[in-house]
């Protein structure tokens, strides 16, 4: 027995005296391969009596099982320290900055335009459009301004070169003709809200040739004033996402409503900030009323049957207002310093559910 | 328009405070602009009184002067002539600002005399422009009281903004009566008294103009008053055209000034011995001229209408005098126009002349055709109280258009358009408090004020009495709910605009928002000038010479835009719009379009720089806006020929068919130059409106997965093609090959030089062949490799280069 003994104690040495993986594999070969020493003593069991073979049997299939442990064990030892040297090379410098990759952002008269569509979208408004470049009838005729009225002149309309007839058209000088295109079209009940490009002859620092609208109309058999008040106040609410601004309705004049009325919300100015639903001063927000019977009448629609509201407000001085954007030039600039500090995440959808704003 | 409120307590009896004067004014529709109280603007100063005066020992001009004072007796050193024992004066102490020097005092020490305060002028507390000497306050003035009250300086002056419906608040009276229909006064508009003229007018008036245009001017009254004596007016008239911010001239041109801005009545009063002959109101005539008041010249035409003697004209009808027949010191005699003339002539002729004049103001929006004689009366009346003299009969030319107008009300009418319940007796007596007149039948019978030329129809008085009710007590109603949820609100363009602009951002593009319009300079880059004027994109009166045109591509303005911020510095940028582009004047020319540009700079990195954008940077910019669009990319093809302001070897066109859906590519250097800007530039631009719209599909299920069990396997290809060969043509040829068993075809390498013939270039491509049913032998897979040799073959007149295994 005890060259058995010997034996598992000389490979047991050389198991541990293995350094690599290579030096442990001849080990094993040696011991366990076919030929390996271990393999011959086992093929001798066969010559055996069976009282030797009783009592080696045993003996040798331990040390089989032995040395097979062993040398697994150490190979994964090997393997360790293996990986932990390789572990040890492969360090790098976590602090080193990464690629910058650029953030592309949404500006905020896209931003600002889709917090009022989800607004008003949950009120049951649809979403209409019309062309930018339109004629004297929808821009004006339609909406009751008198040819050469005076109101006319306040919109200061860009216009393009007369044609053969006299006729010339026009950059629309407010939203509002696609409520003529739209009543001309569709049947009431009507409730929709009109974004888009407005366009008048002015430039100073509140102005520009260029602005956005959205205009609101809804037309059906019942709707009065207290609805607009009400959708309105709704509006300036969730909007700015205050539930505590005070509103003001004040009469006012426009050709295409009546009455007409501008709606005022309470504010205060902190430093930059323009802070709503606190303070003791006045903001015009926008202008509304109850859509003119001439209006109606032009449509085609029977003001004695139909009746309905509508209103006009500025989306990029929403944005100004909510977002304390100081300069409405700055909006169509397209500096990149500025879209990128005033303009939104793409992931950034505005909702009722996640809230409007982040 | 503004007014005091003295003024206005003259036509409205009223407890009220300002501030409920403000606010009623704001809550009727008066849009208070600003109120300025000069009471609070010189609360500093007080009345003092002049002890002694002692000359200055250093000094020859200056005095030494014990006031007595609210804050004591103090020592001011002071130079003006006037400044004597005994004398009340305005004093400022320490501290106050004194508006008229822009100076806030301090204890000063003249030539070496400690002097406290100071002794002020009118100029210097800017009550007048007298800088004589120091106020001489009444001696009845009382030490301490403040000098504005004593001055008569503590009338707060409100300015308002007329909207152009409501003439009748042109005058003070109009204000009033809203103001007293709203419950805060009693209306006082005293009817003025006619005066009785003592002799037939010797200048006589003819309304001389065309059949067609006799409402250019339908009425005119005149009257002579002889024996006038012109000079300056009354304090109380001074008082209140000086806080209204007018220039009193003499009484004769302050009583016009006074009638537009107390009746919105305006008059004109000409020196009566200046002017030759009949007056006749007519249209002008070509090569007319005319020095007006302003001492202007204005040139006349035929659509204006004039005031003219036998020398010529006198006055643009409702515009304005002439500078020739105005009144003077000297002015003995005098003819006072009365007239009406048309708005809307009266606004065109003040457009083209550029007059801006409380008379245009008031003619355009339109005067009280009622007030003409009564108005003629009031003005004679105070013709003689101010400057004497004996009035003429009036003389009458044409008639006062009538104005009488009623509406049909139901008085259900206020409730059914606002919400509000007024009673029929509230809104009666609304309606009569605003000079209506009511006859209570059904409907109601509403007569309409003279003045009130803005009322038509129902809804007008519906606004009356809404207004005056108070907006404040419209009931706040939701909107009832239309359906249960809502559905989506977006049109498909509006929501392929939406997905194409956060697909954008999301590729790390920043929007921008670029006018409609651009430089016609940069426009003919990209669409030719004979085509800009066909198309009639040409603005008559843009607002600058560079931003004359509307544009036909986003481009331009993206690229100039790269090209401000690069002069800042920043030179790695991309900009992308969505927004509208213009084909033509028309309402269906208006297009919506995804357009992008890139100017590329990487920074360097340690890990070595982000590639530079180049063609096919901006081709995925345009596939990934078509894709987040709804177009379907995987159809489309790309093909050479881009419009002529992109590169004409690295751009392209991506197709659905015959639809030209995208542009893209390297931008033409000629393009870039001509616009200065430093390239290369990369540009993109989506017709969005182009893409057809999905098939609607009877649900929203996904086909289902086909996830085969088996193991992909991969083959490499290298084709030797002709250099002009596409590469989309090779692939699809690939693609076509085995339609079933490819699943992916990537091109990984363009090769051309050594190994590869002059005018050829070799494509590698790698197959990616998916196993459906079993695994493929060897024999299948050299089948279908031999199909795709000979499908590049017949597609390309490409060979192969080698077949390699797959990796």
């Amino acid at each position: 027995m005890s060259d058995i003994e010997n034996l598992e104690r000389d490979l047991l040495a050389k198991i541990t005296a293995a350094e690599t993986g290579a030096a442990l594999e001849d080990v094993r070969v040696a011991a366990l391969g076919k030929k390996g020493v271990v393999s011959e003593r086992m093929k001798t069991l066969g010559k055996m009596s069976p009282e030797e073979r009783k009592e080696m049997g045993p003996a040798l299939n331990g040390l089989k099982s032995r040395i097979a442990d062993a040398i697994e064990a150490k190979k994964t030892e090997l393997e360790e320290a293996a990986l932990n040297a390789r572990l040890a090379s492969e360090k790098i410098d976590v602090t080193l900055p990464i690629r910058p990759e650029p953030k592309g952002k949404i500006h905020p008269v896209s931003q600002v335009t889709e917090e009022i569509i989800a607004i008003f979208s949950a009120m049951g408004f649809d979403v209409a459009e019309g062309p930018d470049i339109e004629d004297d009838f929808h821009n004006f005729t339609a909406l009751n301004f008198p040819p050469d009225h005076p109101a006319r002149e306040m919109h200061d309309t860009f216009f393009f070169e007369p044609k053969e007839d006299g006729s010339r058209m026009l950059l629309r000088t407010h939203t509002s003709p696609v409520q003529i295109r739209t009543m001309m079209s569709q049947k009431p009940p009507i409730r929709i809200i009109i974004p888009g490009r407005t366009f008048r002859c002015d430039s100073d620092q509140t102005h520009t040739p260029m602005f956005h609208q959205v205009e609101g109309l809804v037309i059906d058999k019942e709707t009065h004033m207290g609805h607009l008040k009400g959708t309105l106040e709704a509006f300036v609410k969730t909007f700015f996402e205050i539930s505590d601004v005070k509103t003001r309705f004040r009469p006012h004049f426009f050709p295409f409503t009546e009455p007409s009325a501008e709606m005022d919300v309470q504010y205060e100015r902190v430093g930059n900030e323009v802070r709503f639903g606190q303070g003791d001063k006045w903001m015009e927000i926008l202008g509304c009323g109850m859509v003119h019977p001439n209006v109606l009448r032009n449509c085609g629609l029977d003001p004695d049957e139909y009746q309905g509201f509508a209103w006009g407000m500025g989306v990029d001085r929403l944005a100004m207002l909510k977002y304390g954007i100081p300069d409405l030039r700055d909006f169509f600039a397209a500096d990149a310093r500025w879209l990128e500090h005033y303009g939104f995440d793409a992931a950034d959808q505005p909702s009722l559910w996640a809230g409007l704003s982040k | 328009m503004k007014f005091t409120l003295s003024w206005l307590k003259e036509h409205l009896e009223t407890n009220a405070s300002l501030d409920e004067i403000v606010e009623t004014m704001v809550a009727v529709g008066l849009e208070v602009e600003e109120v300025e109280n000069p009471e609070e603007r010189l609360s500093a100063f007080t009345i003092g009184e002049v002890l002694s005066a002692e000359p200055h020992p250093d000094a020859d001009k200056l005095q030494v002067c014990k006031v007595a004072t609210r804050d004591g007796e103090m020592q001011i050193v002071c130079g003006a002539p006037n400044a004597r024992a005994g004398i009340k004066v305005a004093y400022a102490p320490v501290g106050a600002y004194v508006p008229g020097i822009d100076v806030t005092l301090s204890k000063a020490k003249i030539r070496g005399v400690e002097s406290h305060g100071m002794m002020c002028s009118v100029r210097e507390l800017e009550l007048g422009d007298d800088h004589d000497g120091i106020i001489e306050a009444p001696v009845s003035a009382k030490v301490g009281e403040p000098v504005a009250k004593v001055m008569g300086a503590n009338d707060p002056v409100i300015d308002f903004e007329v909207t152009p419906n409501r003439p009748d608040t042109n005058g003070v009276d109009g204000v009033a009566r809203d103001l007293a229909a709203a419950g805060i006064g009693k209306f006082i508009s005293p009817e003025p008294k006619p005066v009785k003229g003592a002799f037939p007018s010797p200048q006589n008036v003819v309304l001389d103009f065309p059949a067609g245009a006799e409402n250019a001017c339908p009425v005119f009254a005149g009257r002579y008053v002889r024996g006038v004596k012109n000079g300056p007016s009354p304090k109380w008239l001074q008082d209140r055209l000086r806080a209204i911010g007018l220039r009193p001239i003499s009484a004769l041109v302050d009583i016009t000034n006074y009638m537009s801005y107390d009746r919105a009545r305006p008059l004109h009063v000409f020196d009566a011995d200046k002017l030759k002959g009949v007056i006749r109101a007519r249209l002008g005539k070509e090569g007319e001229k005319f020095l007006a008041l302003d001492g202007k010249e204005y040139v006349i035409d035929e659509t204006m209408t004039v005031i003219a003697d036998d020398n010529g004209v006198l006055g643009l009808g409702g515009v304005m005098g002439g500078e020739d027949t105005g009144c003077t010191e000297e002015t003995k005699n005098v003819f006072i126009e009365c007239a009406y003339f048309d708005p809307l002539r009266t606004a065109k002729t003040g457009r083209k002349t550029g007059i801006n004049s409380d008379a245009r103001y008031r003619f355009e929006r339109g005067v009280d055709p009622d007030f003409i004689l009564p108005g003629m009366e009031m003005a004679t009346q105070l013709v003689i109280d101010m400057c004497g003299g004996e009035p003429s009969e009036v003389v009458l030319a044409g008639e006062i258009p009538q104005t009488d107008k009623t509406v049909l009300f139901p008085p259900s009418e206020v409730k059914r358009l606002t919400g509000l319940d007024v009673p029929p007796e509230a809104c009666e007596q609304i309606l009569s408090a605003l000079g209506f007149t009511v006859r209570k039948s059904d409907p109601w019978q509403v007569d309409v004020p003279s003045w009130r030329p803005d009322i038509e129809g129902k809804a007008d008085l519906v606004e009356e009495i809404a207004r005056i009710t108070g907006f404040d007590k419209l009931p706040a109603a939701p909107l009832p709910m239309l359906k249960a949820v809502e559905t989506p609100k977006l049109t498909a363009g509006q929501e392929r605009r939406r997905m194409a602009r956060r697909a954008l951002a999301g590729r790390g593009l920043l929007e921008a928002v670029t006018w409609s319009f651009l430089d016609q300079k940069h426009a003919e880059l990209f669409l030719s000038e004979s085509e800009i004027k066909a198309k009639g994109l040409i603005l008559a009166n843009p607002i600058a010479s560079d931003l004359g045109v509307m544009r036909s591509s986003l481009l331009p303005n993206l690229i100039a835009a790269l090209q401000r911020n690069a002069d800042r510095g920043r030179e790695d940028l991309a900009l992308f719009e969505v927004a509208p582009i213009y084909g033509g004047d028309q309402p269906e020319d208006h297009a919506n379009a995804a357009g992008g540009a890139r100017l590329s700079d990487p920074q360097r990195h340690w890990q070595g720089a982000a590639p530079k954008a180049d063609a096919f940077t901006v081709k995925a910019d345009a596939i990934a806006a078509l894709e987040a669009a709804g177009a379907p990319v995987a159809s489309l093809q790309t093909s050479a020929d881009a419009p002529d302001y992109f590169h004409p070897g690295r751009s392209g066109v991506l197709r659905l068919g015959p639809k030209a859906l995208a542009h893209f590519g390297e931008i033409h250097p000629r393009v870039l130059k001509a616009m200065d800007v430093d390239g290369p530039v990369q540009g993109f631009e989506v017709f969005l409106d182009l893409i057809p719209e999905p098939k609607k599909k009877p649900a929203k299920t996904r086909p289902a997965l086909d996830a085969s069990e088996l193991l992909p396997l991969s083959r490499d290809f290298a084709f030797v093609v002709d250099d002009a060969v596409a590469a989309e043509a090779l692939l699809k040829a690939v693609r076509g090959a085995e339609k079933k068993l490819i699943a992916d075809v990537s091109l990984f390498d363009v090769y051309q030089g050594k190994g590869v013939p002059e005018g050829k270039k070799s494509l590698a491509i790698e197959v990616v062949l998916q196993p459906r049913e079993k695994t493929l032998t060897d024999e299948e897979i050299e089948a279908i490799s031999a199909r795709i040799v000979a499908q590049v073959e017949k597609a390309t007149g490409g060979t192969l280069r080698g077949l390699d295994p797959g990796a």
